[in-house]
């Protein structure tokens, strides 16, 4: 063997260690939620769907489930508005400070999330303000934002204004451009921004767990019980659904606007 | 001819800058009145203090806050959490170049879609199912132990140690490096490798004076993400953690939640802020931005 086959062997199994590392885990919890048994022991001994039902029947879990849907519904329908007034404002225009605007909307991303919850806390308590449902919103909206400006931005970036033009020397007015020609040209990245913020927004606990008060979302309720301890298999089963919940919005967005983009959103240093 | 256009859109396309003005209003406002204005609002809770009689906020300006958190345990625990923050960043690191490095240069383009959503996965898995994970892996029941019985070794009993929750943490992140790195390493010219193999360049040579200073960017990116997710974090060190795992967004998350006392924790909020940003000037400083 020569030497280059050699690093290429090594190569390859270092990416086959990673692999193995990346989805042990995923699956391994995946299967202790078809755990016959009340105490986790590997090797599982025998298989059940019964902790699917528990799970389904508790109004705990369904309270905080609801909870959860509706926080990520409302943060999505603001973060899309706010996101992409954002991105066309920050594409087109040249002027002084559109540099500090992208790294104003990236900062919650870049700063740890602990950060923004206490700020936030600081400041409804300051202001009187009791935490609610909207003191969740606002903070997941927060963050939200930049993933539909990021998915936006890029868009806009890759189409070309001559469109715009064309249509406009077409004699359409800026309402007819708009629904005909700049609408369905950053359709499926709106779309898949708002999967993103959504499946964001549906999992966030760091920030959640200062606006929230005594609410629960289901990531809190999930933190709860897992440090409880008092009732793991139903936990299981749980954070099972979790997974494949959000493996749906996930996959559609990467069909979407390609697995680059979505693989990207986590750059938030990327300049924009 | 003789279409009738709105007055208000002719005055949009006219001036521009209305036009941006208008776009960028709403969004900017949001961040400006609830993001920026908490941020201050924190940083002036930091200078207040809870009167221990009425465990009311005492609105005196005062460093006693700050004093407070250069003494007693909080030292050690803003030593350990940043230490276990470069631990974590410099595992990853690691870990995620060599993977990288075949998903952009070596693998067919089929093969690097497939490794690509095998990155996408884990890295927008649900965050408490993948800290849970590893209580299920490390614990004394677990996978870990198991496994190391099977092949005949001591169990290693790593559940709710420093240990597993330098493990938890390198795993949640290992997707936030891979990324960035992916991104610089693909977007290195091939005819750079080529040249510098013309010129006599072996493969390490290549390596070491090619393609690492040209992912270096990539690698910065990625440590920002992995360190300031581990300086923020409490969930983490609660759950997977043990006795001597407080990191600094425990002592936040207690201070606030448990203790009530917002202004100590607000004092504490500041501490990952100023690495943060003494982090990211270090990187610039480097260069680390210039090739992005």
């Amino acid at each position: 063997m020569t030497r280059g086959t050699l690093t290429r062997a090594g190569l390859w199994a270092w990416v086959a260690g990673v692999l193995l590392f990346l989805f042990v885990p995923i699956i391994t919890i995946v299967l202790f939620a078809f755990d016959r048994s009340k105490v986790e022991t590997w090797p599982i001994r025998g298989w059940t769907t019964h902790w699917f039902s528990v799970a389904f029947h508790d109004p705990q879990v369904r309270s905080a489930f609801i909870l959860s849907i509706k926080a990520a519904t409302v943060a999505t329908i603001v973060a899309l508005l706010l996101g992409s007034l954002a991105a066309f404002g920050v594409h087109r225009a040249r002027f002084f400070g559109r540099d500090s605007i992208s790294l104003l909307l990236i900062l919650p991303l870049a700063l740890p999330g602990i950060i923004t919850g206490v700020a936030l806390n600081s400041a409804f308590q300051y202001a009187g303000i009791p935490l609610s449902f909207w003191t969740i919103v606002i903070g997941h909206a927060t963050f939200c934002i930049v993933v539909v400006y990021n998915n936006v931005i890029a868009r806009l970036r890759r189409t070309s204004g001559t469109l715009l033009e064309a249509s406009a020397d077409l004699g359409a007015s800026g309402l007819q451009t708009l629904r005909f020609v700049t609408l369905p040209m950053i359709a499926t990245a709106l779309v898949s921004g708002a999967l993103l913020a959504f499946a964001l927004s549906f999992d966030e606990v760091i920030v959640t767990t200062f606006t929230a008060g005594a609410q629960n979302t289901l990531p809190i309720w999930i933190f709860g019980a897992i440090r409880l301890g008092q009732q793991l298999p139903e936990v299981n089963a749980v954070v099972t659904i979790v997974l494949v919940l959000m493996f749906i919005p996930i996959m559609i967005a990467a069909r979407l606007t390609g697995s680059e983009n979505v693989a990207r959103m986590a750059e938030p240093s990327r300049k924009t | 001819m003789g279409r009738r256009v709105s007055p208000v859109s002719a005055a949009l396309v006219r001036r521009a800058w209305l036009r941006t003005t208008l776009l960028l209003s709403p969004p900017l406002a949001w961040f400006l009145v609830i993001y920026l204005a908490s941020l201050v609002i924190m940083l002036i809770t930091s200078l207040w203090s809870v009167n221990s009689f009425t465990q009311t906020i005492d609105h005196t300006l005062t460093t006693q806050n700050f004093h407070q958190i250069t003494t007693g345990a909080y030292p050690r625990i803003i030593a350990r959490t940043v230490l276990l923050a470069a631990l974590v960043t410099v595992t990853d690191a690691v870990l995620a170049f060599p993977f990288a490095y075949v998903m952009a240069r070596v693998a067919t383009r089929r093969t690097q879609r497939l490794l690509l959503v095998a990155v996408l996965l884990p890295l927008w898995a649900s965050y408490l199912a993948k800290v849970y994970a590893w209580i299920s892996i490390l614990e004394k029941g677990g996978t870990l132990n198991w496994t190391f019985s099977k092949i005949g070794l001591p169990a290693p009993n790593l559940g709710f140690t420093n240990a597993a929750m330098w493990i938890a943490f390198t795993y949640i992140w290992l997707p936030y490096m891979i990324v960035p790195i992916y991104g610089a390493l693909e977007r290195i010219p091939s005819s750079l490798l080529e040249a510098s193999a013309d010129l006599g360049g072996s493969g390490r040579t290549t390596m070491g004076r090619v393609v690492l200073p040209l992912a270096l960017p990539g690698l910065v990116a990625g440590s920002i993400f992995t360190f300031s997710l581990t300086l923020g974090d409490y969930v983490t060190p609660l759950l997977v953690g043990g006795a001597n795992s407080t990191l600094i967004g425990n002592a936040i998350y207690e201070n606030l939640l448990t203790g009530g006392n917002l202004p100590l924790a607000a004092a504490l909020s500041t501490v990952p802020i100023v690495i943060m940003v003494v982090y990211l000037v270090v990187a610039k400083r480097l260069g680390a931005f210039d090739a992005l």
